[in-house]
């Protein structure tokens, strides 16, 4: 890929370029090499089973690895700031402001003895020093934007007064409080019903159309990322086993792992039922006004 | 009324006729599943799909006699009458395995204290009919019929993956010979390759006289095994037909948005202006 190339998408936001890491306790290699380059507005997909290493390569990303686990070799280049040379000060600094994601399960990410509303609007305070009037603000605007509806009840809601889909959409409201330039969606969707899915990817979607915003999506299942990513990572053990453009992996996957992953749908998902997959969605360009 | 004498082999699987089930008492009743009726025949395979509340857990609930459905309610099994059992009756009934079930998580649902073999033996331990040598046997040919390698069985869960947990949860649950399997989510927290081979397990089941009620909040994940799909919306039966029609042809604006949110590999049959429609449809602003 030349880095003149003019498409849709904008500038390199993020790229790992031959990435392993180590687990130093167990004198023990968890992710093998990889690489992928995030352009603003794009979308790029991990797929693999737990233990694949997918998740650990998004907490080097975020620069949240667990103790004894650390990037070994390899580089990633998040906006142009080499992250090995960042302290944690940067990184904290970085850490929304630049990146931040979404996990498999909201609850847990919430104090469930505050008001929903309360803990959002302290993004907006501390970090961007708003006043309360105006983080209030900022954060029904935010909700609006998440499509949750009626921001001012939620506002004042608890946790567990909120379905999983409303949770995470607060998630996703306090993820992208600060304008990142990436989103990294670990399994997001993961403990949804299918049409609340369809909800938060269709949101993902329409963030990133409206304001180019660069996702990193990763899931178990390879058809939650071909409805999003332009290019899919598929893993297993720590390995890259194949990468490339959605659309050649679905139709003319190389590994036989990519093709269980393929062959799981066909034989038992809705594709036994549905036309054969005549097209895959084509990036709307009319969707690309942050350009 | 034709008495229960028709529990023989043409006696569908699971009639379940006017099902009403209520939830808390006084004021605070809600209704949480209303007039739902179907029949599964012997050896068919049904899919129930539904969203988190939908009220599909609850019929299964009801056919294993754990949740007491209103007056009027019916529910047979194999020609027997489950409503209205006293504690007893029911303990009797459920020992005599004509229904099992499998729930999302093996883990859960299985002793951690036995080891797996035990606990595929215990029901038939609990009928006392057979003798160790004959329900040796019969745990041997179980773990063999969800291809299980019987050396596992001195195994405890822990020491078992996902799928070879639900293996061993689905091998329990045959072991008895049931007329009717009812399978909660039994694939919903398994990774990619350990779905496929569970939902080869249960097609291949299809042959047998058991009869399945599937259950999901995912179509997807129902399709490849079931014959025929209900649809279940705020405690309705809402549209049934044949699975294939389902999915091509979805009537309810329910159904249609949950045919347009399963993951596909193509772009799938709506877009997300539809889906917003369908949305729109389904819960006028507010």
């Amino acid at each position: 890929m030349t880095s003149t190339s003019t498409g849709p998408l904008g500038d390199v936001v993020l790229e790992l370029n031959e990435v392993t890491i180590h687990d130093d306790l167990a004198d023990n290699e968890l992710v093998h090499g990889v690489s992928f380059t995030l352009r603003r507005g794009g979308v790029v997909g991990i797929v693999g089973e737990s233990g694949s290493g997918k998740s650990l390569t998004c907490r080097a990303v975020l620069g949240l690895l667990p103790q004894h686990i650390e990037v070994s070799g390899g580089t990633i280049e998040l906006l142009g700031h080499n992250a090995a040379a960042l302290t944690p000060k940067q990184w904290t600094g970085l850490r929304g402001t630049s990146i931040s994601a979404v996990f498999q399960d909201p609850a847990s990410y919430l104090n469930p003895s505050i008001r929903v509303g309360k803990q959002v609007q302290e993004v907006l305070r501390v970090k961007k020093g708003q006043s309360r009037a105006e983080a209030r603000r900022g954060t029904l605007e935010l909700f609006e934007a998440v499509h949750l509806r009626d921001p001012e009840a939620v506002y004042r809601q608890y946790p567990h007064e909120l379905s999983g889909g409303m949770l995470q959409r607060v998630l996703i409201a306090s993820a992208i409080a600060l304008e990142p330039d990436v989103l990294i969606a670990d399994e997001a969707t993961t403990a949804l019903d299918v049409t609340v899915q369809a909800e938060i990817l269709d949101l993902l979607a329409s963030l990133r159309a409206r304001t180019g915003l660069a996702l990193i999506v990763v899931s178990h299942d390879l058809a939650v990322v071909a409805q999003l990513c332009d290019e899919v990572l598929v893993m297993k053990d720590g390995a890259v086993l194949e990468q490339g453009a959605t659309r050649d992996i679905l139709y003319a996957p190389q590994h036989e792992y990519s093709r269980l992953l393929i062959a799981e749908h066909e034989q038992y998902g809705l594709e036994r039922y549905l036309d054969s997959p005549a097209a895959l969605p084509e990036l709307r360009e009319e969707e690309l006004d942050y350009a | 009324m034709p008495e229960i004498t028709e529990t023989g082999e043409r006696a569908p699987a699971l009639a379940v006729a006017g099902l009403n089930v209520d939830f808390g008492r006084g004021r605070s009743r809600k209704r949480v599943i209303d007039e739902v009726s179907f029949e599964i025949a012997p050896g068919e395979a049904v899919g129930v799909i539904g969203e988190t509340g939908s009220g599909k857990s609850t019929i299964a609930r009801s056919v294993l006699g754990l949740v007491r459905p209103a007056a009027g309610s019916s529910v047979r099994v194999a020609g027997r009458e489950v409503t209205g059992l006293s504690a007893r009756e029911l303990r009797a009934h459920r020992r005599t395995g004509l229904v099992q079930y499998v729930f999302q998580d093996p883990q859960r649902s299985l002793d951690q204290d036995l080891t797996v073999g035990h606990s595929v033996a215990e029901p038939l331990l609990l009928q006392g009919v057979l003798g160790r040598a004959e329900i040796r046997d019969a745990v041997r040919r179980e773990f063999e019929e969800v291809q299980l390698d019987p050396a596992l069985a001195g195994r405890f869960p822990a020491e078992l993956s996902g799928g070879q947990r639900q293996r061993v949860a689905i091998a329990r649950a045959l072991i008895t010979k049931p007329r009717l399997l009812i399978l909660d989510e039994p694939v919903s927290a398994l990774d990619s390759a350990n779905r496929v081979k569970i939902l080869e397990l249960l097609a291949r089941l299809r042959s047998s006289q058991v009869a399945l009620l599937f259950i999901s909040h995912d179509l997807g994940s129902v399709a490849g095994v079931t014959e025929r799909t209900l649809v279940l919306y705020r405690g309705q039966l809402v549209e049934s037909g044949a699975t294939a029609q389902i999915v091509n042809a979805p009537e309810h604006p329910y159904t249609r948005l949950l045919v347009g949110s399963a993951p596909t590999l193509s772009a799938g049959s709506i877009d997300r202006v539809r889906r917003n429609e369908l949305r729109d449809e389904l819960h006028p602003a507010g």
